[in-house]
């Protein structure tokens, strides 16, 4: 399992449970929760339209999720998701699917772009996904004090010359990048369960922000590392293993809490 | 006159049964998600439709498992799910949260499983396809009665709650005070919204169903304000964008890549989107309303947009 | 409105301000001294949140202007610390008061905080100014709303500004909690020479406490201290009809008078109508 083309899977994939630890654990806070699910919808048709050409799946994927970043953020400046985003997001996968259609191998290209892929990780793809990685969390790590104050309390924000608007266009461009080098090995639609369930259920273990992100990572790494090696033993998808053990995390996470809230009864009403 | 019209019009589009079929089941099933998708829309309940389309997910994938049409699989697995959202009280807008999209995402893993093991079990690859992006065309005559009687089913029970489902949307408070069930009839109308998720599943395929149900619903709503009236505006759209894009795909044919076609659901799911950019054009001709403060899920007036 | 105008905090100067079409302020003027405790009342929809904007520079105006410290432009120095009306903060947020209050102190900095002995002193001596440091280490979402309220002002407070801006912090309080926040506030203003001017529409609770009030009322304004502002005849120039000022019990009312009221269906009466409590 540790061995030859393994060793990617492991690295990428390790990579990618960091992003989106960190990325997850803003995209919770600000409850962007449309965002999260609409970009890597977005995405599909690039990564299948780069297949069809031959380009190489980041820079499909990347072009569309960035893309699809500055619209959402763009058009949300009115102040609402409105139908035309959501048909065109639809579009983008009716779009993707097309493109697949084209190609010989409609079915599990599909698949594959959906839900994971793991062994499908050639060596030349580990030094993108590490590069476009290293830039996600250098970006979170430049934004994080503003980001946080903006997510939190926005007024305050404002009144300090921290722009709400110029926060989640920042934001959306973090999470589109985050998108593009996740996608290709959970899949684009279970990229969200990972990005949400890991960060959701480091909220239940502690109370401090900077203990909750990294808690996030660590429980990012763990869902993908159980994935990895469950689907390498199984041959089941990795994106079945991810979906479950994140929604696991979680519900241990809401356990954890009902459980310290019983022994602390009668200390601090909620 | 006839080289046109065949340029158009491939040759044996109207002599094929699959078109046939197609056609009438697609206008069916176009109405149906219309009567649902206007009250959708009004309601601001737009994220219950995108969910039931990700749970038809696993239920289609799971009757393929099994060996039985997906289109039980879509309505088994929608109804369950419509009935946990009611108990959990998922129709409030603040359903849109953490532990709905979690779960979810569950779900998609579990679809994910039972396609791998079709695939593997039955030989037949093709599943995901067929499950997530669907093709009318794909739809076989036996299934043509079980279509028909799910879409009655849906008719008459929209029939039965039209007005007090209208007053409840409109007013929670009034409706109650009128002795209605608000709680029985909002049950109601989330049966019925499974049923035509499913029925929208088997046509253009799980991830794509929102379209179809929210599309041409959101389309009639820019366009018109009674109720009435949008629904028969948004089947009138939905029946459209269904045939034209049949007509397109069956003559796509012809077009590169030589003999494949185009999905026809690509077709149908664009179209769709036309429309409703082109119904932008009229809507700022009528009267603008005062801008009210922006809310993003409020089950308001009828006027709002999802 | 005397003394040196560079020592003011803040000099609101013949402000007007349009919103779709509407004249929301008219010719508004006040002065505001360091460490002076400031009541900005008028009823909902007097334009006190649009006079807040104009002041944090989110707003502009369509004449006059606004000087703070002295300064036409406002320089992100810090001068205002701010205090919304409306917040809110998830239960599930991983977030303790302390570090929200944290937050204050360098939140618009990019980069990770570093954790420093003198950064945590100084979110202590704040949380120990609001009376918060029973509850430094519980969540933010999971105080109830006077809690939350005393951490926002400490996080308005520590980056040491001159003047504290309250948007109707005693809106959803009751008698007693609101009479903590005044005096609590009050305290601030004289300890720390902090100038404070709060919004509110009941008049009340700040009587005792305002060195000065800014009655705000169809647009227009009239500053003063309480004896001058209010009073009938003052207060039926700004309202433009006749206004009663009746003293019950200690408790002052600002009643509409007679004669030129119509009620909903339009008729003439003579019903009283309570402008301000």
């Amino acid at each position: 399992m540790f061995s030859g083309f393994m060793v990617n899977a492991w690295t990428v994939a390790s990579i990618v449970a960091v992003v989106a630890g960190v990325v997850g654990f803003f995209t919770v806070m600000r409850g962007s929760a449309f965002a999260a699910h609409a970009i890597p919808n977005g995405s599909f048709a690039g990564a299948a339209g780069a297949s069809l050409i031959g380009a190489s799946t980041l820079l499909g994927l990347g072009v569309f999720s960035l893309s699809g970043a500055l619209g959402i953020g763009l058009l949300s400046r009115r102040g609402r998701h409105d139908v035309a985003t959501a048909l065109a997001l639809v579009v983008m996968l009716a779009l993707g699917a097309l493109f697949l259609s084209w190609s010989e191998e409609y079915a599990p290209a599909v698949y594959s772009l959906l839900f994971g892929e793991v062994l499908g990780i050639a060596s030349n793809e580990v030094a993108p996904t590490a590069i476009l990685g290293g830039l996600c969390l250098l970006a979170v790590a430049i934004l994080y004090r503003p980001l946080m104050l903006s997510s939190v309390l926005p007024e305050s924000g404002r009144a300090r010359g921290i722009s709400a608007f110029r926060m989640e266009m920042s934001f959306l461009l973090v999470l589109g990048l985050a998108t593009t080098m996740t996608v290709p090995v959970v899949g684009t639609l279970l990229i969200f369960s990972l990005m949400i369930g890991a960060p959701a259920a480091a909220r239940s273990f502690t109370d401090r922000p900077f203990v909750a992100m990294l808690l996030s990572v660590a429980i990012a790494l763990l869902i993908v590392w159980f994935a990895i090696a469950a689907s390498y033993e199984s041959n089941y998808p990795v994106g079945f293993f991810v979906g479950t053990a994140s929604a696991a995390s979680y519900a241990v996470g809401r356990l954890w809490e009902a459980q310290r809230a019983r022994r602390h009864k009668g200390a601090r009403p909620r | 006159m006839t080289a046109q019209v065949a340029a158009v019009f491939a040759p044996g589009l109207f002599s094929s049964e699959a078109v046939h079929i197609a056609a009438g089941v697609g206008a069916l099933v176009a109405v149906v998600t219309s009567v649902v998708g206007v009250f959708t829309v009004i309601r601001g309940q737009s994220f219950a439709g995108e969910a039931l389309g990700d749970i038809g997910a696993t239920g289609g994938s799971g009757a393929y498992l099994v060996a039985v049409g997906p289109l039980w699989g879509f309505v088994v697995g929608n109804v369950i799910a419509a009935g946990a959202m009611e108990l959990i009280g998922i129709q409030r807008p603040r359903g849109r949260d953490l532990a709905t999209g979690i779960v979810l995402g569950a779900s998609i893993g579990l679809a994910a499983l039972f396609l791998y093991l079709t695939t593997t079990s039955q030989s037949t690859t093709g599943a995901a396809v067929t499950i997530l992006f669907g093709s009318v065309f794909a739809i076989t005559s036996s299934t043509v009665p079980m279509i028909a009687l799910l879409s009655a089913i849906v008719l008459a029970t929209m029939l039965a709650i039209y007005r007090p489902l209208l007053l409840s949307t409109v007013s929670f408070d009034m409706a109650s005070s009128r002795g209605i069930h608000v709680r029985i009839v909002g049950a109601l109308y989330l049966f019925a919204l499974a049923l035509a998720t499913a029925l929208a599943a088997i046509t253009i395929g799980t991830i794509l169903s929102t379209a179809l149900l929210i599309g041409p619903a959101a389309t009639a709503v820019r366009l018109t304000k009674r109720p009435v009236l949008a629904i028969l505006t948004g089947a009138a759209i939905g029946i459209a964008t269904m045939w034209v894009g049949i007509v397109l795909a069956y003559d796509s044919y012809e077009w590169p890549p030589e003999g494949n076609g185009w999905p026809v659901s690509f077709f149908v799911v664009t179209l769709i989107f036309i429309a409703y950019l082109l119904s932008g054009l009229f809507a700022l001709r009528k009267p603008r309303r005062s801008p009210g403060p922006t809310e993003r899920s409020g089950a308001a007036a009828p006027a709002a947009e999802s | 409105m005397e003394g040196p105008a560079s020592s003011a905090v803040l000099e609101v100067q013949d402000l007007d301000v349009r919103l779709a079409g509407r004249k929301i302020l008219d010719q508004v003027s006040f002065t505001i001294a360091p460490g002076q405790f400031t009541g900005l009342i008028g009823s909902n929809g007097a334009g006190k949140t649009t006079l807040f904007r104009v002041i944090l520079g989110m707003q502009s105006a369509s004449a006059g202007r606004v000087l703070r410290g002295g300064r036409a432009r406002p320089r992100n120095d810090h001068l205002i610390g701010y205090v919304p009306q409306k917040f809110l903060l998830d239960p599930d947020l991983p977030m303790r008061a302390r570090d929200l209050v944290g937050l204050g102190l360098d939140g618009h900095r990019l980069g990770i905080a570093r954790p420093s002995r003198a950064r945590r002193a100084l979110v202590d001596e704040m949380l120990e100014a609001v009376d918060a440091s029973s509850f430094a280490d519980t969540r933010v979402g999971r105080l109830s709303g006077g809690e939350q309220q005393r951490i926002l002002i400490a996080h308005a407070l520590i980056a040491r500004p001159r003047l504290l801006l309250l948007d109707e912090p005693l809106a959803n309080l009751d008698l007693r909690s609101a009479h903590d926040v005044v005096a609590l506030l009050a305290r601030i203003a004289r300890e720390q020479e902090i100038a404070v001017l709060i919004s509110a529409h009941e008049i009340n609770p700040l009587v005792g406490v305002m060195d000065r009030v800014v009655y705000l009322a169809q647009g227009r304004a009239v500053s003063g201290t309480t004896e001058e502002v209010v009073r009938a005849d003052v207060l039926s120039k700004l309202y433009g009809h006749h206004v009663d000022v009746l003293d019950v019990h200690g408790r002052i009312l600002v009643i509409a008078g007679a004669g030129d009221q119509r009620d909903l269906a339009g008729h003439e009466g003579s019903f009283p109508e309570i402008l301000t409590t």
